[in-house]
């Protein structure tokens, strides 16, 4: 079970969350001039660490809102919880 | 290798079991193969196999960073059929389903092959009729499936609770009946086993950390024990093909979660069957043990931890006691977790890749179990002839460029 720190709430059950995969991934500004490669990019390819993990929960049977969190997907022990609006931070192990 | 026969048997008897030939030699790795498969998982050991016994190729090496079948291959439910959807997912899947059949004999190694039927069941209307179009679908493949009404299904499997009365009603069920289970660890031994005699060495505790690749060709593998050469290299990793594509430089559009499956303390023999219902999370069958075996849903969140949260356990459970009452007084022996690799469509990558001599065989996702003799045999062809296996070419990388995706994602044992 893991315990989730929601930046609005604090720390709750991961029953109350939903899982939104990894995270800081931005729609690319210039689609039309995108190649179906770089589409495949965007829309299939994940990093899918074994390590430190960006990823986004929102917080849907709670506040409902989105953020981000940082977690390491070998141990499932949480380095950050965030805000969208917060810098990604630099988590370095 | 002395072959295994009821007269082997009698005569270790009589020496009481002292003189049993190891299965698989443990050699230390040569310095170059023709052909590395990293991961020694079925598929690996299949992939192995299929190298040496019909593409001619014997001078190839199984790296596994553990030890033989202790991924997925020992942490899956052991199911095996062939009815998804679409037509390119039947051709690999009853291709394995047709492999099954002869394992036993083919390997010498008795896989425990049951073919006790599998059962989906539909909860709701949407149920019904994702059921219904896969049903229909399968017999325009000439796939053989059998619709029944709720009270078939009783009939079929008695100790179900088909009472309308609950949150989730039986409507109605699909069944192929040459579906079944099988032994996970003979599959992996007798593989083995069959690999080694004709050649192959089987290298256990030795972790690949990176590949050699010159100009876009794959010159060999860095490992724990030291660099192996060889101008192809088949990767069959499962969950952690994103760490060994991560190492080649590329990106695969797979995620890893963990899937958690238990089993109960053994008992007699009653229940002769597997039942799956994807919609509630819980798909049964009894081992030969007794116990009974039930695997629930992936857990949301990647993961590489090979366990997983509570919640799925108790939704398993409780979809458990809803459809067959009787459970109620049994326990949990033990429960575990996998880490399966998915891809977005659900169904596998079985594929070339940028880098030349260098091969996937992963996103088998929920239940790459019931693929092994056929994902080993297509993907031998496809490292063997450098060129994708009729039955694997739908399963290349390039679909997620092309847009060919193959959806399975109703199909697939659990929902994701």
């Amino acid at each position: 079970m893991l315990l989730i720190t929601c930046p609005y709430c604090g720390p709750r059950s991961e029953e109350e969350f939903a899982y939104g995969g990894e995270g800081h991934i931005a729609r690319p500004a210039d689609t039309d001039g995108l190649s179906d490669d770089e589409w495949a990019d965007y829309l299939f390819m994940r990093t899918n660490p074994k390590g430190v993990h960006y990823e986004r929960w929102v917080h849907a049977h709670g506040c409902r809102r989105w953020f981000n969190a940082v977690r390491d997907t070998a141990t499932n022990e949480f380095l950050a919880f965030y805000r969208v609006d917060e810098k990604k931070p630099e988590i370095d192990r | 290798m002395k072959k295994y026969s009821v007269f082997s048997l009698v005569r270790n008897a009589l020496d009481y079991h002292r003189n049993w030939q190891q299965a698989w030699r443990s050699p230390a790795p040569k310095s170059a193969y023709d052909v590395i498969v990293v991961g020694g998982g079925g598929h690996g050991l299949a992939t192995a196999y299929y190298l040496a016994k019909e593409c001619g190729i014997t001078n190839v090496a199984v790296i596994e960073k553990g030890w033989l079948g202790g991924g997925n291959t020992g942490r899956n439910t052991t199911i095996i059929r062939a009815n998804y959807l679409q037509d390119e997912s039947t051709g690999i899947y009853a291709h394995a389903l047709d492999l099954w059949d002869t394992l036993s004999t083919e390997l010498n190694y008795n896989v425990m092959f049951s073919k006790r039927g599998v059962l989906h069941l539909a909860h709701n209307q949407h149920d019904l009729k994702e059921l219904a179009r896969r049903h229909n679908a399968n017999r325009m493949m000439a796939n053989e499936l059998e619709f029944l009404t709720p009270e078939q299904v009783k009939a079929f499997v008695p100790i179900i609770n088909i009472s309308p009365d609950v949150r989730y009603p039986v409507l109605g069920g699909s069944l192929q009946r040459r579906a079944g289970v099988a032994r996970h660890d003979a599959v992996a031994w007798g593989y083995a086993r069959a690999a080694d005699s004709l050649g192959v060495d089987i290298i256990q505790n030795c972790e690949v950390t990176g590949f050699r690749i010159e100009q876009g060709q794959m010159k060999g593998v860095e490992t724990t024990r030291g660099f192996i050469a060889s101008p192809k290299v088949g990767c069959v990793a499962a969950g952690h093909s994103s760490v060994l594509g991560a190492m080649a430089g590329l990106r695969l559009p797979i995620e890893s979660h963990p899937l958690q499956a238990l089993v109960s303390e053994p008992l007699k023999p009653f229940f002769d069957t597997v039942v799956m219902s994807n919609t509630v999370h819980v798909y049964v069958s009894q081992s030969d043990k007794g116990e009974l075996v039930m695997g629930a849903g992936i857990d949301a969140y990647n993961g590489y931890s090979q366990r997983g949260s509570l919640p799925p356990i108790e939704h398993l459970l409780s979809a458990a006691m809803e459809l067959y009452p009787v459970f109620s007084r049994v326990r949990v022996l033990r429960k575990w977790g996998g880490i399966v690799d998915i891809c977005p469509d659900a169904s596998p990558l079985i594929t070339k890749t940028p880098v030349q001599g260098l091969y996937f065989n992963c996103g088998w996702g929920t239940g790459g179990f019931k693929a092994t003799p056929g994902s080993g045999h297509v993907f031998a062809h496809t490292i063997a002839r450098d060129d994708p296996h009729p039955l694997a070419a739908a399963f290349r990388l390039e679909r997620f460029a092309t847009g060919n995706l193959v959806d399975e994602n109703l199909a697939a044992a659990v929902a994701h």
